[in-house]
């Protein structure tokens, strides 16, 4: 059992060994963020925006930490083989930094990528800035976000300085092993003025575990970030993501949420438009199975003038799962010659499938050009027919069909290496996968 | 080869094709005209094995098979190639990859080795050539923003491709200018020969300036209603589908098929 107390006893527990327990902004915080959280409780549907996940079952639902699963290093290493970019590898597993994992060669001046818990011995004052409280949020709706927050124990620290990039994407890799039935990790990318870089998410293994992740973006004027955040956790985990992000000035950021595995997977994600002229891209794919469920709110404040922002999501459904999308745009009165389009589309692989996709709008400028839609079907007949006629039997038609649908969300992943590993991570989810393979 | 015996097919339970017959030797060319909505389509894709149309009465045999009786893959793969007359755009998925996936489907079912990906490169790049698509239009999706023209042209590529013994064109000369018409039909005509039959379905007679029919046969309300020589095509022109409609023509075509 899991019941709210247990979580308040666990955080008290915890507390004193968490990173920063000697920091008085950091134990304020983690102490408001689990009074908060024992407040609120589980979201369940009685909210909007909880309305299809309700987390309530959480309540009653025993986790464990797996009593087999690979050794970290295995996975790792099965990773690793699908890239060779000599990046930054930052791994963790069960919520902990493993410095031994990790691949850390040299940075250029100005950059500064580390786990949160050195940021935290090392440089608080930088921390504190970016880490982000439960204050300011709808209590009842974050509540996973603040226990998230009262727990974490670890996360990555980035640091770029003004002008600064980071040539090779940055790898975190969240391993769920045998040591903890829960995980709380906190990631907080500070992206100064013109500053570039990518961030990889990769999670991994859990078991019947909860696994919680946070990952704050600050990018400064003209700043580019790109995130992916790759997901293919067990198929008995839970996985409850919040992806946020502030933007001045004519910056860019971009973020894929590849949400392939876990039992049930929800992912908050939005950003802030605070200057004028930025860009973004939110982009997805979900694909969810058996009896397995996702959800992807977002939400893209368009809070000032001449902001570009694309949102694709695209679903397979399969089995008797569920996927879910919520989409808001803001366009503020402010925020004229905004260009924002939205859209979600699902595809249902069985009878038992359900999707439901709900994009939203609320326009208060008047000189925008904002269009968005959503649609949830079957294979287009008319295709799957052309593909017949040319000898490609029925089965597989279908297989290629889906493939294709899912693989326009992967091809807007601009590393080519990155790219690649999604496709093969699709390909190997579908039936028909290793044919479809071998003839790409 | 083929033989459609009074073919009788319905849509959402309308009839549309009304006991046609029609048969087309090994080699020969055929080109089946009609008005809109007289069934020329309907034909085409039940021909194909698009299973929204009920073959609601008649037969099709072809070389000893009853052809209605194959799915639409096993129909392609036996060598019959319908050319869409408006072909399906595919997002996602490369022209290159289902170019391969049909040309290895259909060699595989004749027990030819399939093509590795240096040999189906040169071969598809030589097929390119000869119907003047530019390379790059292997990379694209299929179909997807092609023009009318390209679209027309990969269709003609596909049936270069495959090799039919039995090629169905559904109106490949609309949506064409003349420029397109002459590079398709030189395609077209270059996969003549003994033992390939064609069926050219055409709104207009400027197509079967280009790709000259052995026969053709004139479709009206789900029937032949008229079947000639070229000649007929030229006096379809003169004198439009309201000679055929209006009666004249369809009792000429009795009495034609009489003597």
């Amino acid at each position: 059992m899991n019941t709210i107390d247990t979580w308040v006893a666990r955080q008290r527990e915890r507390a004193a060994t968490l990173p920063g327990a000697a920091l008085p902004w950091l134990t304020g915080r983690r102490r408001n963020a689990i009074d908060s959280f024992a407040a609120a409780g589980w979201p369940t549907s009685r909210l909007e925006a909880w309305r299809h996940t309700s987390l309530a079952f959480l309540d009653q639902q025993p986790l464990a930490a797996p009593e087999d699963a690979p050794h970290p290093a295995t996975t790792l290493a099965a990773l690793r083989a699908d890239f060779d970019d000599g990046g930054h590898w930052l791994v963790f597993v069960d919520g902990h930094f493993e410095p031994a994992l990790s691949v850390r060669p040299p940075l250029p001046a100005g950059i500064t990528v580390s786990a949160l818990s050195e940021a935290l011995a090392r440089r608080p004052e930088a921390v504190e800035a970016a880490f982000g409280s439960a204050a300011g949020d709808d209590a009842a709706v974050a509540s996973p976000y603040a226990l998230n927050l009262a727990l974490c124990s670890d996360g990555a620290f980035v640091h770029l300085s003004p002008g600064t990039a980071l040539e090779q994407p940055l790898h975190l890799v969240f391993i769920g092993a045998t040591g903890a039935a829960d995980s709380h990790l906190r990631n907080l990318i500070v992206a100064e003025a013109n500053a570039e870089a990518s961030i990889v998410e990769h999670h991994l293994g859990g078991g019947n575990t909860l696994a919680t992740v946070v990952t704050r973006v600050q990018a400064a004027q003209d700043a580019r970030i790109s995130h992916v955040k790759l997901q293919q956790q067990d198929e008995q985990s839970i996985h409850l993501a919040n992806i946020e992000a502030e933007q001045a000035r004519g910056s860019h950021f971009a973020t894929h949420s590849l949400s392939f595995g876990a039992r049930l997977a929800r992912n908050d994600i939005r950003t802030r438009f605070d200057g004028e002229g930025c860009e973004t891209l939110f982009n997805g794919l979900y694909h969810v199975d058996g009896r397995r469920h996702v959800d992807h709110h977002t939400l893209i404040d368009h809070a000032r003038p001449l902001g570009t922002s694309r949102e694709h999501y695209r679903g397979l459904v399969d089995g008797n799962a569920r996927g879910v999308f919520a989409g808001r745009i803001i366009v503020a009165q402010d925020a004229q010659r905004t260009d924002a389009v939205q859209r979600c589309d699902n595809l249902l692989l069985s009878k038992m499938a359900e999707a439901d996709a709900r994009p939203e709008l609320e326009i208060y400028a008047d000189d925008v050009k904002c269009a968005h839609g959503a649609t949830v079907g079957q294979i287009d007949d008319s295709a799957l027919f052309y593909l017949r006629t040319r000898g490609v039997d029925e089965t597989h038609a279908r297989q290629l069909l889906t493939y294709a649908f899912a693989a326009e969300v992967i091809e807007r992943i601009a590393q080519d290496a990155l790219r690649r590993h999604a496709r093969a991570a699709l390909l190997s989810r579908l039936p028909g996968g290793a044919l479809l393979e071998e003839l790409l | 080869m083929l033989k459609i015996d009074k073919l009788h097919a319905a849509v959402d339970g309308k009839a549309i094709l009304n006991g046609l017959d029609l048969e087309v030797k090994d080699g020969e060319v055929h080109a089946i005209m009609g008005p809109n909505g007289s069934g020329k389509s309907t034909l085409a894709q039940v021909l194909a094995g698009r299973d929204t149309f009920e073959v609601t009465a008649g037969s099709v045999d072809w070389d000893g098979t009853d052809l209605l009786a194959l799915p639409a893959e096993e129909r392609a793969r036996a060598g019959l190639f319908l050319a869409f007359q408006y072909p399906v755009e595919i997002p996602g998925v490369s022209n290159a990859y289902f170019l391969k996936a049909a040309v290895n489907a259909v060699r595989r079912h004749r027990g030819l080795s399939e093509y590795d990906a240096m040999d189906f490169l040169s071969r598809v790049k030589a097929e390119m050539k000869a119907v003047g698509m530019r390379e790059e239009f292997l990379y694209r999706s299929v179909n997807e923003g092609f023009s009318g023209g390209e679209k027309k042209r990969n269709e003609v590529l596909q049936m270069a491709l495959l090799e039919p013994k039995l090629a169905v064109l559904d109106e490949t000369d609309s949506g064409l200018d003349i420029d397109a018409l002459k590079v398709v039909a030189e395609g077209v005509n270059r996969l003549r020969s003994p033992e390939r039959s064609m069926i050219v379905i055409t709104h207009y007679q400027r197509l079967l300036d280009y790709i000259v029919p052995d026969r053709v046969h004139v479709l009206s309300k789900g029937r032949i209603v008229r079947s000639g020589g070229r000649e007929l095509a030229l006096e379809l022109e003169q004198h439009g589908y309201g000679w055929i409609e209006s009666g004249a023509g369809a009792a000429q075509a009795a009495g034609a098929a009489g003597g």
